[in-house]
């Protein structure tokens, strides 16, 4: 089984690292300060009891108040696995730091992310729509996107 | 002899005479059926139609398929050309990945906004006379689809249809069905048409 | 001193036929070698996602079929025990062998036509591909014996499957999987040490363990660079812990590697097939849901081993009927992550065949 590492053992294990960089632990997860991300999935990546080396998926959420982006890794020698989340508030104008320079499994990700929730990812190599065209109005997953026809 | 303006009427008559002659002295023999006029090796080789019947004849039996396909539906017009449903007995089994070889475009699958200017340009540059086959509930309407926000309702939004295919997606048998009904339109087509 | 040419940009698809659908290449080219190239999506995009929002929990299970439509029952499969996760619904015994069976049928289905469009693209037009496509019509019949349909299947539920197999199912099944590694072999004489598939596929397109991880692939695509991790063995969902099989990994991660893997993969399917078969108990299939059901307020991650990877739904609820959000990770789309390391410096013809090696289904790649 693919067992869940839970948040406290991750704290537990990077607690100088993290230096409260966390907002709050979950049962299956942190949620973290969207700036401190790339620094924190360095240390979850190279941490050798954790060694989550493998990104599995990232899901962008419109929350309406805020936006939610959560990654989810795994540790293929351990057989675990981990979710990471940021939210962001700021909904008109959201950013964060790209992941691609440690995983390029987060190119077509983040890439996607931005196509359909508009979450700009500084740092990506090619931030552009994805399966939308250019001049497409809006992003379809938000939840105050109308269709249009 | 010629009979001009200025003939009196001993010239005509003259003129009329001859051409008793003529015929008097080439019709010998009883005249034999047409089928004798031929020569021998040409008999079973000849027969007589209309320009309509021979074009569409020719036309039916070898429309080509481009091969702009898009989604699921591609899937069972594989099937139909593979040798079970064997399509290669309408002579349909070429597939053209250039338009300008091809006759007939196979709508198989969803079609997007952003796949739509080329299928346009696709069905642009294919020669006349062709044709398009709407397969599917999503070359019909857009299907289950319809309701997104990047489907196009239909392919009819695009291209002049021939005819409708429905099914999510057709049965090979459907398609043959279809196929069927676009080969009867084709024999109905006029060479003053174009 | 290497000849240098001019640059020249070169358009492929999104209607060509090599690309398997859908999918577009821009490639730079210099005369016939590839120096960068850059994959354009969306050319299929048909918002499944955002109509996943817009519809109750069950009238979304069609959809699913829409997205690896090469492989309908895995993306079911995948979709409905993510929401029973989610709302911790039991399902029958019986029901979880069958959800097996196809599981495994639809597998060997999609190696089938991945393995006979891969030659496609390497020069055997069409021949090994309609050989192999007389085994996929003896599946599909197998599977429109159950549901009525021979592409889009619509055959799982919440709780269980919609109907029970008909009594000629079983015997049909046994007699294709008696035939089946005849077959496999027969592929194997022809193809397997041939001159031209050596030359052409091996150390073609090598994708290193490191950059396979790094790239997020999964599937066939990281078992031929050696890693092996099936979801089936780790994490094992449905029954799949009962049964004896193994995975299959590559060594140097080039395309023979993930042609092996895949036809490997075949005999692996088999195995647990003949195993299902063996074990499948009588009883109900379906525990009664509710048509228009409520899971409780919260979130899931649930993943299942399909034809072309890791296939997770991301369901996230927030107690009505309908999913808040749903994502879909999709192993096609991220299989083609490391496509532009793995093309560049390779000649056209090469490209082509290493695109092919991959396997994607548009269908999942754009939603």
């Amino acid at each position: 089984m693919t067992v869940a590492i839970t948040g406290e053992e991750v704290v537990g294990a990077l607690d100088k690292e993290l230096k409260g960089a966390v907002k709050s632990v979950e049962s299956e997860g942190i949620l973290v300060q969207a700036e401190k991300i790339l620094d924190i999935a360095l240390c979850v990546k190279n941490n050798k009891n954790l060694k989550l080396d493998y990104l599995v998926s990232i899901t962008g959420t419109d929350y309406i108040d805020y936006l939610e982006v959560s990654y989810l890794f795994y540790s293929l020698d351990n057989n675990k696995r981990f979710t990471l989340k940021v939210r962001l508030e700021n909904k008109s104008n959201p950013a964060m730091p790209s992941l691609t320079g440690i995983w390029i499994g987060a190119e077509l990700q983040e890439r996607e992310i931005y196509d359909l929730l508009g979450i700009t990812f500084s740092g990506h190599p090619n931030m552009k729509r994805i399966f939308l065209w250019e001049g497409f109005h809006g992003h379809p997953l938000r939840k105050d996107f109308s269709n249009g026809n | 002899m010629e009979i001009r303006t200025d003939s009196t009427s001993l010239d005509i008559d003259r003129h009329e005479g001859n051409l008793i002659k003529e015929l008097r002295s080439s019709s010998t023999k009883p005249v034999t059926e047409p089928s004798g006029w031929l020569s021998e090796d040409l008999k079973r080789n000849i027969f007589l139609t209309t320009v309509d019947n021979v074009l569409n004849w020719g036309r039916k039996s070898s429309l080509w398929t481009e091969t702009a396909f898009t989604a699921c539906c591609t899937f069972e017009f594989i099937s139909l050309s593979s040798s079970r449903f064997d399509i290669a007995r309408f002579g349909m089994e070429v597939l053209r990945s250039s338009p300008r070889h091809a006759d007939l475009i196979i709508t198989a699958g969803t079609l997007t906004w952003k796949m739509a200017p080329q299928i346009k340009r696709v069905y642009e540059q294919m020669a006349e006379p062709k044709w398009v086959i709407a397969m599917g509930a999503c070359g019909i309407t857009g299907g289950i689809f319809a309701d997104s926000y990047s489907v196009v309702p239909g392919y009819n939004r695009i291209l002049p249809i021939d005819v409708y295919i429905p099914g999510c997606p057709p049965r090979p048998e459907a398609l043959l069905a279809g196929i069927e009904l676009l080969r009867k339109k084709v024999e109905k087509r006029s060479f003053l048409q174009g | 001193m290497a000849i240098k040419t001019e640059p020249i940009l070169l358009n492929l698809g999104p209607i060509h036929p090599s690309t398997h659908g859908v999918f577009r290449m821009r490639a730079l080219v210099d005369g016939e070698v590839i120096t960068d190239i850059e994959p354009v999506f969306g050319y299929l995009h048909r918002g499944i996602e955002k109509l996943a929002e817009q519809k109750s929990y069950r009238q979304f299970i069609p959809l699913t079929d829409r997205l690896d439509y090469v492989a309908s029952m895995n993306n079911n499969l995948a979709y409905v025990t993510a929401v029973e996760k989610l709302a911790g619904i039991e399902v029958p015994e019986r029901a979880e062998y069958i959800r097996v069976i196809m599981s495994e049928i639809q597998r060997i289905i999609s190696h089938l036509l991945g393995i006979g469009s891969f030659f496609n693209d390497m020069g055997t037009f069409f021949t090994p591909f309609f050989y192999m496509f007389i085994q996929k019509e003896k599946l599909t019949d197998l599977l429109e014996m159950v549901s009525g349909q021979r592409l889009l299947f619509n055959y799982m539920r919440f709780g269980g499957v919609s109907h029970d197999l008909p009594d000629e199912f079983l015997p049909a099944l046994n007699t294709f999987l008696k035939e089946m590694p005849a077959e496999i072999d027969k592929y194997e004489r022809l193809l397997k040490e041939n001159e031209i598939v050596l030359a052409r596929s091996k150390k073609v397109g090598i994708l290193s363990p490191d950059m396979a991880i790094n790239s997020s692939a999964s599937g066939p695509v990281l078992r031929a660079s050696g890693i092996e991790w099936d979801i089936r063995k780790a994490d094992p969902y449905s029954i799949y812990d009962r049964f004896d099989f193994d995975i299959p990994t590559g060594t140097v991660g080039d395309c023979y590697d993930r042609y092996r893997v895949r036809v490997e993969e075949l005999r692996q399917s088999i195995r647990i097939l003949e195993q299902a078969v063996a074990g499948i108990p009588k009883g109900k299939v379906l525990n009664p849901v509710p048509l228009r059901f409520r899971p409780p307020e919260g979130e899931v991650y649930s993943h299942i081993e399909s034809n072309k990877g890791e296939l997770g739904f991301h369901v996230i609820s927030d107690g009505s009927d309908k999913p808040y959000r749903l994502h879909i990770r999709a192993p096609s789309l991220l299989n083609l992550t490391a496509l532009r390391k793995m093309l560049t410096g390779w000649k056209i013809a090469d490209a082509i065949i290493i695109f092919g090696s991959i396997d994607i289904c548009v269908g999942e790649v754009d939603r």
